[in-house]
C-alpha cells in the first residue's frame, strides 16, 4: 500500500556522521526504517547510532544487501555522492541537498538516466509511507497510513496538507517531495503513473509552484492516463517575476512559470485546484466521499 | 546573481569572443579621456542591472570627446526602473549592418543547457519566440560531450550568415558556452552579435546572470557582485542566510518553507491584503535568525502587521514559540503580529503565546482575515 519505499526498503544514509545526517537518521530509525549502513569517506569501520559505516557506497551495498539511500553531504560534494550510488547500483537514491550547482544536476541527472537507479531530488524532503518507512526529513508524526498519494515541490508546504489530511482522518499511501530545483530526478508525471498504478491508492494531491512547466506536463498526463482523483495546489499567485521564489526553481522567466498557466492547465485536466493549502484536504474528502 | 554588461563582455572576451575595445567611467571627465582614447564616435550606456535601458534613455550615441561626456553627464545619476545609473560604458560605435540574437539557457523541460539564436537580434528573445517562432534555431548541448563544431555551423547556416563566417561564428559560439560553464552561468547572451559593414561580427551587448549555488567555486565572479544594485533588505537578509524578496504590500510575512511562504503571500492576497515580502526563515525557527527576519521585515516602514506562519515538525511548536518570544522581546516591534503555529504541539506553543497576549490563529484562512484585519487597524 504504497510506492517507492516500504518495509523491505533497505537504506544506506549517505553522510551519516554529519551532523545533519546522523540527526535525521535517528529520527528515521525512531520511525521505523530499517538503516542498514552509513558512508562516509575516511570513517570506515566505524559505527554510528549501531549503523555500520562503509567508506563507499559500494562497500556498504555489498555488506548490507542494501537497495536505497538517502544523501545529507553538502552542497558541494553531494553530486559526487549521487553519482556513487548509483553507479553502484540502488534502486533508489534520495538526495536532501540543498543547493547543488545546476549544471552539476544536467551532468549527474544525465549519468543517472543512464542507469535502472531513480533519483529523488536534489533539495526535497525525501518521502514516507506511513507506518512502514520514512526516508527523509518530514515530521513521521504527522502522517498516518491510507488512500492518498502526495506529490509535491515543497516541504513544509506538503507537511501543512499532509497534517491537514490527517485531522480529518485521512491517510496516506506514499508522500513524495520531489525537489524544487530546476533538475530534478523524478518529476511529477512520474510519480503519478506510480500512484495511478498502486491499487492502495486512491485519490492524488499535487502541490506545484511557479517555474518551469512540469505541471503543465503533469497536466496532459493526468488527462491522457489518471483515472483516479486529483487535487492540485500551486503556490505563488502573487510572486513577482524575475525573482528567484527561495527553491533555486521557482522563478517566473521570460513571462514563463506562472501559477494562473499552471492553474488554468489542472483545471483544463479537470482537476480542481484548491485556492488555500487547507482547502485540498477539504477538496480530498468530497472525492473520498 | 546578474553581472552588468562591460563585466559579461569582459567574460566573453577571455573566450575568445571579439568585444568593442570599450571602457568603463564613473564620471563625466572619464567618459571623456575614454572617447578620446577610442577617437571616433562612441555609444555612452548605462550599467544597470535591469532590462530596457535603451527605451529609458540610458544609451546614447556621441560623435565628440565633448559629446560623450555630456551624454555621460546625463546619464550617470539617471534613475532606470528605480535604479541609479553609477557607470557608463563607453564603446566605439559599431559598424552595424545586420543585428543577430545567441544565447544560451539552460532549458528545464529537456534538462540541457540550449544555445538559441535568431537573425532578429537587437529583440527579446521571448518576443521573438512569441512572434516568429520559426526565426529561433537551437541546439542542445550533451552534457558529456559539450558543445561541437557542427552544432555551432547548424546554427550559423540556419540563421542565414554567409558560408564565409560560420568559421569567426563557431569560434563566438563556444567562446560562449565555454563561458556559460566555466562561470557556472543561467544565462548567457549576446544581443545583439552585430554584422559588420566588412562582414566581421562583434558582440556588441551582453548580459550575463550566474548561478548562486556555484559562486561558491568562483571568488573572483562572486566578487563582481554590485552591491548598489541590491535592496539593501535583500543583501542583509542574503548574508543571515535567509531568503528574502521585498514586494509592494503592507503585511509583512515569516514563514518557514519555500513554498508554504509563497501559499502564505497568496492567501494575504486571497483575503484583500498585499504581502510586503516573500520571507523563508528555512528549517527550525531558532531566536536569532528570527530576530534577524524581523529586523528585515520591519525596516520596511510601508510594513503594517507582521503574519507569521510557522509549520513546527521536526522542531516542535513550543521550541518554535520560545524562539519567536525571545526574537520579539529582543527587536521591540511596535506594530501588531498574528502567529500562526501548526504541528507537532501546536496547543502548547499557543498556550506560550496567548500568555504572552499575542493573537494566534488556528488555521492560515484564519491568520491570513486576522493579519488583513491588524494592518487595517480593525483587529480587536
Amino acid at each position: 500500500m504504497s510506492i517507492l519505499v516500504n518495509n523491505d526498503t533497505r537504506l544506506i544514509v549517505q553522510g551519516i556522521t554529519g551532523r545533519e545526517g546522523r540527526f535525521h537518521a535517528e529520527q528515521m530509525l525512531a520511525y521505523g526504517t530499517n538503516i542498514v549502513a552509513g558512508v562516509t569517506p575516511g570513517k570506515g569501520g566505524q559505527e554510528v547510532l549501531g549503523v555500520p559505516v562503509f567508506d563507499t557506497v559500494k562497500e556498504a551495498k555489498e555488506a548490507t544487501q542494501a537497495n536505497a539511500s538517502i544523501i545529507y553531504v553538502p552542497a558541494r560534494f553531494a553530486g559526487d555522492a549521487i553519482l556513487e550510488a548509483t553507479a553502484a547500483g540502488l534502486d533508489l537514491v534520495v538526495c536532501i541537498t540543498e543547493g547543488i550547482p545546476v549544471l552539476d544536476m544536467v551532468t549527474v541527472k544525465a549519468f543517472v538516466d543512464q542507469h535502472p537507479t531513480r533519483l529523488i531530488g536534489p533539495n526535497c524532503p525525501g518521502l514516507i509511507s506511513p507506518g512502514q518507512a520514512k526516508v527523509g526529513i518530514m515530521p513521521g508524526n504527522i502522517h498516518i497510513p491510507g488512500p492518498v498519494g502526495v506529490v509535491s515541490r515543497s516541504g513544509t508546504l506538503t507537511y501543512e496538507a499532509v497534517f491537514a489530511l490527517t485531522h480529518r482522518g485521512i491517510g496516506q499511501s506514499t508522500v513524495v517531495g520531489i525537489g524544487g530545483d530546476p533538475i530534478i530526478g523524478t518529476k511529477f508525471i512520474d510519480v503519478l503513473k506510480l500512484f495511478q498504478d498502486d491499487p492502495n491508492t486512491e485519490a492524488i494531491v499535487m502541490i506545484g509552484e511557479i517555474g518551469g512547466n512540469d505541471e503543465e506536463m503533469a497536466a496532459a498526463f493526468i488527462k491522457e492516463y489518471v483515472t483516479k482523483p486529483v487535487v492540485g495546489f500551486i503556490a505563488g499567485r502573487t510572486a513577482p517575476p524575475g525573482k528567484r521564489m527561495g527553491h533555486a526553481g521557482a522563478i517566473i522567466s521570460g513571462g514563463k512559470g506562472t501559477a494562473a498557466e499552471k492553474i488554468k492547465a489542472l483545471e483544463a485536466a479537470g482537476v480542481p485546484v484548491a485556492s488555500h493549502p487547507e482547502e485540498i484536504a477539504e477538496l480530498i474528502a468530497q472525492r473520498l466521499s | 546573481m546578474k553581472l552588468h554588461e562591460f563585466q559579461a563582455k569582459r567574460i566573453f572576451a577571455k573566450y575568445g569572443v571579439p568585444i568593442p575595445e570599450g571602457d568603463v567611467a564613473s564620471t563625466p571627465e572619464e567618459a571623456r579621456a575614454i572617447a578620446e582614447r577610442i577617437g571616433g564616435p562612441v555609444v555612452v550606456k548605462a550599467q544597470v542591472l535591469v532590462g530596457g535601458r535603451g527605451k529609458a534613455g540610458g544609451v546614447k550615441l556621441a560623435k565628440t570627446p565633448a559629446e560623450a561626456e555630456e551624454k555621460a553627464r546625463e546619464i550617470l545619476g539617471m534613475d532606470i526602473k528605480g535604479l541609479t545609473v553609477k557607470k557608463v560604458l563607453i564603446d566605439p560605435a559599431a559598424d552595424i549592418q545586420d543585428e543577430i540574437y545567441l544565447g544560451m539557457i539552460l532549458d528545464r523541460a529537456r534538462q540541457r543547457v540550449v544555445m538559441m539564436a535568431s537573425s532578429e537580434g537587437g529583440m527579446d528573445i521571448e518576443e521573438v519566440a512569441a512572434t516568429k517562432p520559426e526565426a529561433i534555431k537551437k541546439v542542445f548541448i550533451d552534457p558529456f560531450l559539450g558543445m561541437r563544431t557542427y552544432q555551432a555551423i547548424e546554427i550559423a547556416s540556419g540563421i542565414g550568415l554567409e558560408k564565409s563566417q560560420f568559421r569567426p561564428f563557431t569560434k563566438i559560439a563556444t567562446g560562449l558556452y565555454q563561458a556559460f560553464m566555466a562561470s557556472d552561468a543561467e544565462l548567457a547572451e549576446i544581443n545583439p552579435l552585430v554584422v559588420q559593414g566588412d562582414g566581421s561580427l562583434l558582440a556588441v551587448d551582453g548580459k550575463m546572470v550566474l548561478d548562486d549555488n556555484g559562486l561558491f567555486r568562483h571568488p573572483d565572479l562572486a566578487a563582481m557582485r554590485d552591491l548598489d544594485e541590491e535592496d539593501p533588505a535583500e543583501t542583509k537578509a542574503r548574508e543571515a542566510g535567509l531568503s528574502y524578496i521585498k514586494l509592494d504590500g503592507e503585511i509583512g510575512c515569516m514563514v518557514n518553507g519555500a513554498g508554504l511562504a509563497m501559499a502564505t503571500m497568496d492567501i494575504v492576497k486571497h483575503y484583500g491584503g498585499e504581502p510586503a515580502n516573500f520571507l523563508d526563515i528555512g528549517g527550525g525557527a531558532n531566536a536569532a535568525k528570527v530576530a534577524a527576519a524581523l529586523e528585515i521585515i520591519l525596516s520596511d516602514p510601508h510594513v503594517k502587521a507582521v503574519l507569521v506562519n510557522i509549520f513546527g515538525g521536526i522542531t516542535r511548536c513550543d521550541e518554535v514559540a520560545r524562539g519567536l518570544l525571545q526574537a520579539i522581546e529582543q527587536v521591540q516591534p511596535n506594530i501588531p503580529f498574528v502567529i500562526r503555529l501548526v504541528g507537532t504541539n501546536e496547543e502548547e506553543g499557543r498556550a506560550l503565546l496567548a500568555e504572552a497576549n499575542f493573537p494566534t490563529a488556528r488555521t492560515l484562512a484564519e491568520a491570513a482575515q486576522m493579519a488583513v484585519a491588524a494592518a487595517r487597524g480593525e483587529l480587536q
